[in-house]
């Protein structure tokens, strides 16, 4: 028997505006010792409908209208609120996907990890301490006897998800559902806590609900995959069927948006437009403490119409190489040469003819637009600061911009927040490419979207550039990305760089052990496999 | 944390320094002196006090000395209670006040609280106005309106409470200490509402209810802390404001408190008194300020953290 059998489950949310059916009849089952994953996008309904299960989803307005959800033999769908508590964390427990938010900075891991312990089983806080500390040290953490008493924050992301899944797996669960729990990770990190889960899972035998909107992660670790769209499963079965012969139409669509293939190498001949030597540029050192270096001797070139690709994990200094070259930072020293003219020691004023030549393109589209302003004032902005085109030419312009990145014209008095994430990131770009600019910084325009529209953005920004004319630096911790649009690529690892190359030679040898560890990384393998990729 | 604290009390140096000079030369500047009144009195008398109490010297030779003194904890003589000085008119009047503050204090802290995370469980439902209501009434009622109708309906009709005086007879403490702490308890309960607000829609209080923690536990032990550090920040402050503020429920209730004497010194042009007030309650509210920063670095586990390196 299956150790979770779910039949026909519904979630509905009751709104002002009406019903949402948030799930929409689902059935699937979870064997023990088993992945089950299910996939689909943001909305789609798969925490939902997880959360639901556990009685964690907010009741009004959720209400679950329909369904069975059977566990060790009880119906969890007609527990009582204290009844599910029992089940919640003994029998059933959660990795939540951001670590730097799902554990409490007030207390000490140690008095968080003992909780269920002292809940479920009513253990002395001395026993508890001491499987606390045999909990952590599974999941991999040094010194745990010592961490025991250290607070979040002392933690790097990667260890946090450790303490996350530590907590989880304390009370010894039969059933973990793990929601999104490496999508905030670097990509190193991301492959250690894919291995950690699947050898705790195999050792002690228990079902995972794997959740993902990400299908190469899945496609290395699950056993069965339900694909999710609109609250229902569009399709479910066994992982290389999926992967092989996918069925319905949304599949494939997913399939297809995980950007495999390599970009073919341009001719083109190199001749430099931005030429860096030597930069440097520090952070003062919180309250006296010693200055960090972001940028440590960094010497590159970026050519005209060529899309650099520049790599590495959180906090080598990818961002703050892009805000530093167009002078949004003060580097301390070395030179930044555009166009032949050095910019490192011009004022504002001087500045300012440059930066219609060169734009910037951010990464969190919910956060990089004015609300306060509609489509067309931000559009319109810089157009009318560089002088790009007088009042008369306005409406014009800001209307082919529009199409230019494919936003309908109609839309043009809205606001940011009337508009789907990657509608939102096609304003930034439209912002950034409507004065006509020769470089483009790109700090992870599509980290923040889900993979369809993550594949019509690439294509996007694909076609402006060779449309335009423009030469780019796209930075991004995802390779898989970078390979798709990248011609050239730049490694960067604690301020330095590591190894640099055509986008083909840094995947088919690189020469650094830590490219290659970082290729070793990239989720996916099965998905690459069945490509017969030069991977 | 030792390095926060003293860095924190030499910033508080120019503070009071600024607080002594600018309220030494207004009350100069301002008409009529200590000495000046109706009643004639001959030129050789007014010399003589004026020497006694150094009015004759050139004011910024007077403004030295007062520094000189000050620095010894002399806040000088009064120029209107003849024979005692600024200093023990001070303590005389502090143990009371500061009790009165007190009480009022904790009546704001238990009501406050209570009344903002009632109200944070069920935002925008009867449970939320209810509370949020009274406690805009705390805020905008002011004391010499809120003191005597209390007065009028325990005191007066119902009979339970004496309507003045501080000690005498039991239960006299009661009355002005909610009219004090009623407009406290509104900020609080404000406060904490919001900061309860902001944590409960934290990610952490979704995997605290995944353990299968029971509600209370959950409000409890993992919101509590971090929604009342707005409150924490607030006390000390609120404290100083108590003392410095209370001379209205003091003269309603009749308490001998430290606010008489500001009021009077002020219309008596008492230099010294009102000087010595001044900065007196300037320094506690440096005072509490920093308390309450200390405090709240000190709940704060990554602050704490920061200053120990």
């Amino acid at each position: 028997m299956a150790l979770l059998d779910v039949t026909d489950l519904k979630v509905h949310f009751h709104t002002r505006n009406g019903v949402v059916p948030a799930v929409d009849g689902i059935s699937f089952q979870v064997e023990a010792g088993k992945t089950l994953a299910i996939i689909g996008e943001s909305g789609s309904g798969k925490s939902v409908a997880c959360y639901s299960l556990v009685g964690l989803i907010p009741k009004p307005p959720g209400r679950i209208e329909d369904g069975r959800a059977l566990f060790e033999g009880q119906d969890l769908l007609t527990l009582s609120e204290a009844q599910l508590r029992k089940v919640r964390g003994k029998g059933i427990s959660i990795i939540f996907q951001d670590p730097m938010t799902s554990l409490n900075p007030y207390m000490t891991i140690g008095e968080q990890l003992i909780e269920p312990l002292q809940l479920h089983f009513s253990m002395s806080r001395r026993d508890a301490w001491q499987k606390g500390i045999k909990t952590l040290e599974e999941v991999g953490i040094q010194n745990a006897e010592r961490r025991m008493h250290a607070y979040p924050f002392e933690f790097s992301g990667g260890m946090r998800q450790r303490v996350v899944i530590a907590m989880a797996l304390v009370a010894e669960p039969q059933l973990i559902i793990a929601d999104e729990p490496t999508t905030a990770l670097d990509v190193t990190v991301q492959a250690q806590i894919l291995k950690l889960l699947r050898d705790l899972q195999q050792r002690r035998n228990i079902g995972v609900i794997f959740i993902s909107h990400d299908l190469s992660v899945v496609a290395d670790i699950a056993d069965d995959i339900c694909v999710m769209q609109h609250g229902r499963f569009v399709e479910q079965g066994e992982r290389m069927a999926i992967f092989q012969t996918p069925q319905h139409e949304y599949t494939r669509k997913l399939l297809a948006a995980v950007p495999a293939a390599a970009k073919r190498p341009a001719s083109y001949t190199p001749e430099p437009l931005i030429t860096i030597t030597d930069l440097y540029t520090q952070f003062c050192g919180n309250r006296g403490g010693p200055a960090v270096k972001a940028l440590d001797g960094i010497s590159l070139q970026i050519n005209r119409h060529e899309i650099l690709g520049l790599v590495g994990e959180s906090g080598s200094g990818k961002s703050t190489l892009g805000r530093s070259i167009l002078r949004l930072l003060q580097p301390c020293s070395g030179s930044i040469r555009f166009d032949g003219r050095e910019l490192v020691h011009l004022s504002a004023a001087e500045l300012k003819p440059l930066r219609r030549r060169m734009q910037m393109i951010f990464q969190d589209p919910y956060s990089s637009l004015n609300p306060r302003m509609t489509v067309y004032d931000t559009l319109a902005e810089p157009l009318l600061l560089h002088g790009v085109v007088d009042r008369k030419g306005l409406d014009t312009a800001v209307f082919e911009l529009m199409d230019a990145v494919g936003l309908a014209r109609a839309n043009v008095l809205r606001y940011p927040h009337e508009f789907s994430g990657g509608q939102r990131q096609r304003i930034a770009i439209g912002r950034a490419i409507g004065t006509k600019p020769e470089f483009i910084v790109a700090d992870e325009p599509v980290s923040a979207l889900d993979v369809t529209i993550q594949a019509q953005i690439l294509d996007l920004l694909l076609d402006l550039v060779a449309r335009f004319n423009l030469s780019m630096l796209f930075i991004s911790h995802d390779l898989a990305v970078v390979r798709y649009l990248a011609d050239r690529i730049v490694v960067m690892k604690a301020g330095k760089l590591v190894e640099s190359g055509t986008t083909h030679d840094m995947f088919t040898s690189p020469q650094q052990s830590y490219t290659q560890a970082l290729l070793a990384a990239i989720p996916g393998r099965v998905l690459r496999d069945l490509d017969d990729s030069p991977l | 944390m030792w390095r926060f604290t003293v860095l924190r009390v030499l910033q508080a140096i120019p503070v009071i320094l600024t607080v002594i000079t600018l309220t030494f030369f207004l009350i100069r500047a301002a008409p009529g002196g200590p000495f000046s009144s109706e009643k004639a009195v001959s030129p050789q008398v007014q010399a003589a006090l004026e020497a006694r109490y150094r009015l004759d010297q050139p004011i910024l030779q007077q403004y030295f000395s007062y520094l000189a003194d000050l620095a010894h904890g002399d806040l000088g003589p009064t120029f209107r209670y003849p024979g005692r000085t600024v200093d023990e008119l001070i303590l005389d009047g502090l143990p009371i006040t500061a009790e009165l503050g007190f009480y009022a204090l904790m009546i704001a802290l238990v009501l406050g609280v209570t009344a903002g995370v009632v109200a944070s469980l069920k935002p925008n439902t009867l449970q939320d106005y209810v509370p949020m209501g009274a406690a805009m009434v705390g805020i905008c009622m002011p004391s010499f309106l809120l003191g005597p109708l209390l007065v009028l309906v325990f005191g007066i009709w119902l009979q339970w409470l004496p309507v003045s005086g501080w000690g005498s007879t039991p239960g006299d403490k009661l009355l002005p200490s909610i009219t004090l702490g009623a407009m406290y308890a509104g900020y609080i309960a404000r406060l904490s509402r919001a900061g309860m607000l902001e944590v409960l829609s934290q990610d952490y209080l979704r995997t605290a209810r995944a353990k299968g923690l029971p509600e209370y536990v959950v409000i409890l032990k993992h919101a509590l802390r971090g929604g009342l550090l707005p409150v924490v920040s607030y006390l000390g402050p609120a404290f100083a404001y108590l003392l410095s503020g209370s001379f209205v429920v003091e003269t309603i209730f009749q308490i001998p408190g430290l606010g008489r004497f500001y009021i009077q010194a002020a219309f008596n042009r008492d230099y010294t008194m009102i000087l010595g007030t001044t900065v007196f309650l300037a320094t506690l509210i440096v005072v509490f300020n920093l308390l309450s920063d200390i405090a709240a670095t000190w709940l704060n586990p990554r602050l704490r953290y920061q200053y120990k390196q």
